[in-house]
């Protein structure tokens, strides 16, 4: 094994991490929660126009590849007229994709709230939309941890497809050492291996954050 | 007081001809109902009888298909046809409700619970509110359980607690859904006694129930409803002790041979 290969690249791969990955994380999930709230919040309401929408968007959103969603916004738009750079591709396409199955995520925890936690809030003289902030939405919050941190560190796997479209990220940082050197079997582990040590912290602030929740929660 | 004497002769709550159905199940037909200032009316019958229904309907938690419930002379809200929301509001904002399941808020500690509704909603100053919670908890003897979190509690505290948050929205009606057919049996007579003891300070109240013994002591009028209907209403002692009305004799009858 080639131990200098590794010393020399792992520099670049980490700052691809760091420049790349990490960030278009963070964005995509940030701009794919709030996307994922309004989905979930149309689909809850009772304006069947608005639910109808939103069943739309996360039936296209989960029924197509990630990988095509992006080829349509980087690829497929220039060609109507409307041209996108790398980056911002990357976090629309990551983010829409993020807010069709994060919104199906809030929704059954925002319905998985007792029903007598609306009437106690309503009887408090709460109007739905202060009853969702101050009563729901923090024990829905409770609930969706876990399959959020799931969508969330998917995420960060997938933001590799954005190295397809020119993102120069962990990813591609990766190849571009790979592909003159040759040494594909040693580049590709060692992405592998930051993307998992990555994901490891993830899990240990999921853990965290469950905890955190848990104080109000009977055992 | 002058107007004492008047005052409690008046009633504070008339509700007349409240229907209201859930699909084509008729769960109520044509309720009427009346609540003197400081009166206690305990609301007994089956399960599926509609008293429950009738309480949530007193707090806009349903919305009645047709007839009329006015409160203290100043508000009457006529649901034949079509009724506004903020008809519904207002309704609501003059009485307060304690539920069977307590549903205290489980992320808020009790205190929260209690000042939430006036801080959030009557936008009272937080430390004046903190203060008359700090207070009616201390009533209850809950003093000491300001920073708990509900599940901290016994059944029978966070059902005190459920009571001090109705409190503390200042309503002018109390409404008690089967506020301890949830408690262990031994917890039961701690809650009863702050119930008691609420309309002994002379606090209106509208009270569904299934402990006769409770009725009895602290209702001035015992109203016996049967599939949607009022069957029978008095006094506790004519109504549970010597009742007219067959489906009222079976029903006392057996609340009181269990087994």
């Amino acid at each position: 094994m080639d131990w200098e290969l590794v010393r020399t690249s792992l520099w670049p791969i980490v700052r691809g991490a760091v420049l790349g990955t990490i960030p278009l994380t963070l964005a995509s999930f940030a701009l794919g929660l709030a996307i994922a709230l309004v989905v979930a919040l149309m689909r809850l309401s009772r304006v069947t126009v608005a639910a109808a929408v939103a069943r739309a968007y996360v039936s296209v959103i989960r029924g197509t590849p990630l990988l095509v969603q992006l080829f349509v916004i980087f690829y497929g738009l220039p060609s109507v007229g409307l041209t996108i750079s790398p980056w911002p591709s990357a976090i629309i396409a990551f983010s829409m994709n993020v807010g069709g199955y994060a919104a199906e995520v809030i929704r059954a925890a925002i319905l998985s709230v007792p029903k007598g936690q609306w009437e106690a809030a309503h009887m408090v003289g709460m109007s739905r939309g202060l009853a969702l902030r101050r009563i729901i939405l923090p024990q829905a919050a409770r609930v969706s941890v876990p399959p959020l941190s799931n969508t969330f560190i998917s995420l960060v796997k997938d933001t590799s497809l954005a190295s397809l479209i020119l993102v120069t990220e962990l990813f591609r940082e990766a190849q571009q050492i790979a592909a003159p050197s040759g040494e594909f079997m040693v580049l590709y582990v060692e992405a592998a291996a930051v993307y998992w040590v990555i994901c490891l912290f993830l899990s240990a602030g999921q853990s965290r954050l469950e905890r955190r929740l848990d104080r109000y929660v009977a055992h | 007081m002058s107007h004492t004497e008047k005052s409690h002769t008046e009633p504070l709550l008339t509700v007349s001809g409240l229907r209201k159905s859930f699909g084509d199940r008729e769960v109520l037909r044509s309720i009427d109902l009346e609540v003197r200032r400081g009166g206690v009316v305990a609301l007994v019958g089956p399960s599926g009888s509609g008293k429950t229904t009738v309480l949530r309907c007193l707090n806009s938690l349903e919305v009645p298909d047709g007839g009329r419930i006015t409160v203290g002379g100043a508000l009457t809200v006529d649901f034949d046809g079509r009724t506004d929301k903020r008809a519904l509001d207002a309704l609501r904002d003059r009485s307060a409700m304690v539920f069977q399941h307590y549903n205290l808020f489980p992320h808020m500690t009790v205190l929260e619970n209690v000042t939430e509704g006036p801080v959030q909603v009557r936008k009272r100053p937080r430390a004046e509110a903190v203060a008359e919670a700090e207070r009616l908890l201390a009533r209850v003897g809950l003093g000491e359980r300001g920073d708990a979190y509900p599940h901290e509690l016994s059944g029978g505290q966070q059902q005190r607690v459920g009571i001090v948050r109705a409190l503390a929205m200042r309503p002018q009606v109390l409404l008690f859904d089967e506020p301890t057919s949830a408690l262990d049996p031994e917890l039961v007579g701690d809650v009863l006694s702050v119930i008691k003891e609420l309309s002994d300070e002379g606090w209106t109240m509208v009270i569904v129930t299934h402990e006769l013994a409770f009725a009895r002591e602290v209702a001035d009028e015992v109203v016996f409803m049967d599939q949607g209907v009022v069957v029978e209403r008095g006094a506790p002692e004519v109504v549970l002790g010597s009742p007219t009305r067959e489906r009222t004799r079976q029903f006392v009858r057996r609340l009181q041979q269990r087994f």
